[in-house]
């Protein structure tokens, strides 16, 4: 499989170089990703990490709005924890910092123990599990954490900008973890650059469902389908889990190898299948938000809004991955 | 001299067990990419290899010490998972030894050291994870202590156990890490973090004959 490398052991290494080259409002040292400007006095940091490939998440959403600082691990592996304690000092500003967790083993004990090791600076920590295919939680690591984060990120990065304390930045974002849920459905399975060739492999007619984001294979296979099949059998996961009701912000997300006008079939489908429930989509973001490399699929992420959420939702934010409103 | 467990063993062990996984890293990670994410072998292959830059820029003077900075490089350069669960066993071997170690010494402070990982990664034997390999190791580097074996036996007998373990977990369902979330579908499929602690307790075996 061709890939767009220099070798398979720098690419996070180069990727990152390029990031902070092209983003004048990032810095990039020693694989933590922080903004040029420093922690902001008096503000709540909030630090996101995980494995690479899921581009633009995390790096790109450093900034005004959203993340202080990411740590980006290997590909698909979580940081180390000397580099998850030097992007909580980066983006310490005196109110102490959130760390907001994927619930993946890794990513759980790395960042644990970072926060431990990390005693000079008061740290939270809100672990984002919104994955419905991940039924039994009892039998399983628990549910995992996919397209929710991005809601996580920008909502308690607003109300950490608006100057809340720790405790407040961290129960917004347990709120919207609590109020979110995802599903995902892939075509094919992804390349990582070590391995050179997918994951698993997936027939030409047939697609994984409940997926995560490392290209790991999913809880079960299916015939390939029309986008409205897939759409609705990833809304009726997610209605079964929670309700929809009321306002909803939905966002359709590609899992990186997917064209943008495939995923808007997708979201008529999805919007369709809310009216038809009787809810409404109000906000909306349809794109390749929480990737997993070159896989083609879709994910689809639903989270109840109410007043402060929504306000939070709509706040200015201004980072390369994400930005509306100044 | 017999019974008596030195420096130079212990850095043969970590040596042994680098050459290992990277002899069979490509191994590994295709069994991540059954069940996990193919990460497996090069993750373990990075970790070992600073394992050995930093024992030789810093030569530790005790078993102890070997251990210990075993332990931390794992868990400051490996990520995922296996960089702390790892990290953990060899940080706490290391810590529970006392000097000069003892075959019996080993054998304890060795259950110690997966009492550790069990703790942090909250996983009990049967759940399709290293646990399986190494539970079984240390139970059998214990019973051969008892029963009076000297090191090359009871290290040989550690290695068979977390072997058997390792193959025994084909048949399971994963209940914690990343295979958990195939449910069913994770059977019929070796443990990987099962196989890499297969890989490391015939290293021990390896060094001590």
């Amino acid at each position: 499989m061709k890939k767009l490398i220099n070798t398979a052991e720098s690419v996070v290494e180069d990727a990152l170089n390029g990031l902070a080259a092209a983003h004048p409002s990032l810095r990039v040292r020693d694989r933590v990703v922080y903004r040029a400007e420093g922690p902001r006095p008096g503000k709540v940091g909030l630090v996101s990490g995980g494995g690479s490939g899921h581009e633009p998440l995390h790096a790109a959403f450093v900034g005004p709005g959203m993340l202080d600082a990411a740590c980006p691990g290997e590909i698909f592996t979580s940081p180390v924890p000397d580099q998850i304690i030097d992007a909580t000092r980066a983006a310490d500003g005196g109110a102490g910092v959130l760390h907001i967790v994927k619930n993946y083993t890794g990513d759980v004990l790395n960042f644990e123990m970072a926060a431990e090791l990390c005693d000079d600076v008061p740290v939270a920590s809100v672990l984002v599990d919104d994955d419905v295919a991940v039924q039994d939680s009892l039998y399983t690591a628990g549910r995992r954490g996919t397209g929710a984060t991005l809601f996580v990120e920008k909502i308690a990065g607003a109300l950490a900008e608006e100057g809340a304390p720790l405790e407040e930045v961290a129960r917004v974002a347990r709120e919207v973890d609590d109020h979110s849920r995802s599903f995902g459905v892939a075509l094919t399975s992804c390349v990582t650059p070590a391995a050179g060739k997918p994951t698993f492999d997936l027939p030409e007619d047939q697609v994984e469902l409940g997926i995560g984001i490392h290209g790991e294979p999913g809880r079960s296979r299916a015939p390939m389908a029309p986008a409205r099949e897939l759409a609705a059998l990833a809304m009726e996961a997610i209605h079964g889990d929670l309700p929809l009701r009321d306002d909803l912000l939905v966002m359709v997300n590609g899992m990186g190898g997917t064209p943008l006008i495939e995923l808007y079939v997708v979201f008529a489908e999805v919007e369709a299948f809310v009216r038809g429930k009787g809810a409404r989509v109000v906000r909306s973001l349809v794109g390749n938000y929480v990737t997993s490399l070159d896989m083609q699929g879709f994910s689809i992420t639903v989270c109840r809004l109410n007043g402060e959420l929504t306000r939070l939702w709509d706040a200015p934010v201004e980072t390369p991955g994400l930005r509306w409103g100044r | 001299m017999a019974g008596m467990l030195d420096t130079d063993l212990f850095l043969a062990w970590t040596e042994g067990a680098a050459r290992a996984v990277r002899l069979h890293r490509d191994r590994l990670t295709g069994l991540d990419a059954a069940i996990g994410d193919a990460d497996h072998g090069t993750n373990l292959d990075r970790g070992f290899t600073e394992v050995g830059k930093a024992l030789t820029e810093w030569p530790p003077t005790s078993p102890a010490q070997v251990l210990v900075s075993a332990g931390t490089t794992l868990i400051r350069r490996v990520g995922g998972a296996s960089g702390p669960l790892y990290g953990s066993l060899f940080r706490q071997l290391g810590k529970s030894l006392d000097t000069p170690v003892t075959l019996a010494g080993f054998a304890a402070a060795f259950e110690s050291g997966v009492q550790a990982v069990e703790r942090l990664g909250k996983a009990a034997q049967g759940d399709k994870t290293m646990i399986d390999a190494l539970a079984p190791a240390a139970r059998a580097l214990t019973q051969a202590v008892q029963e009076g074996a000297d090191e090359h036996k009871a290290f040989e007998r550690a290695a068979r156990a977390a072997e058997e373990g390792a193959k025994a977990t084909i048949p399971l369902r994963a209940r914690k890490g990343r295979a958990s979330y195939l449910g069913e579908r994770s059977i019929g499929h070796e443990d990987p973090g099962a196989a890499s602690a297969a890989l490391i307790m015939a290293a021990l075996a390896e060094a001590a004959a």
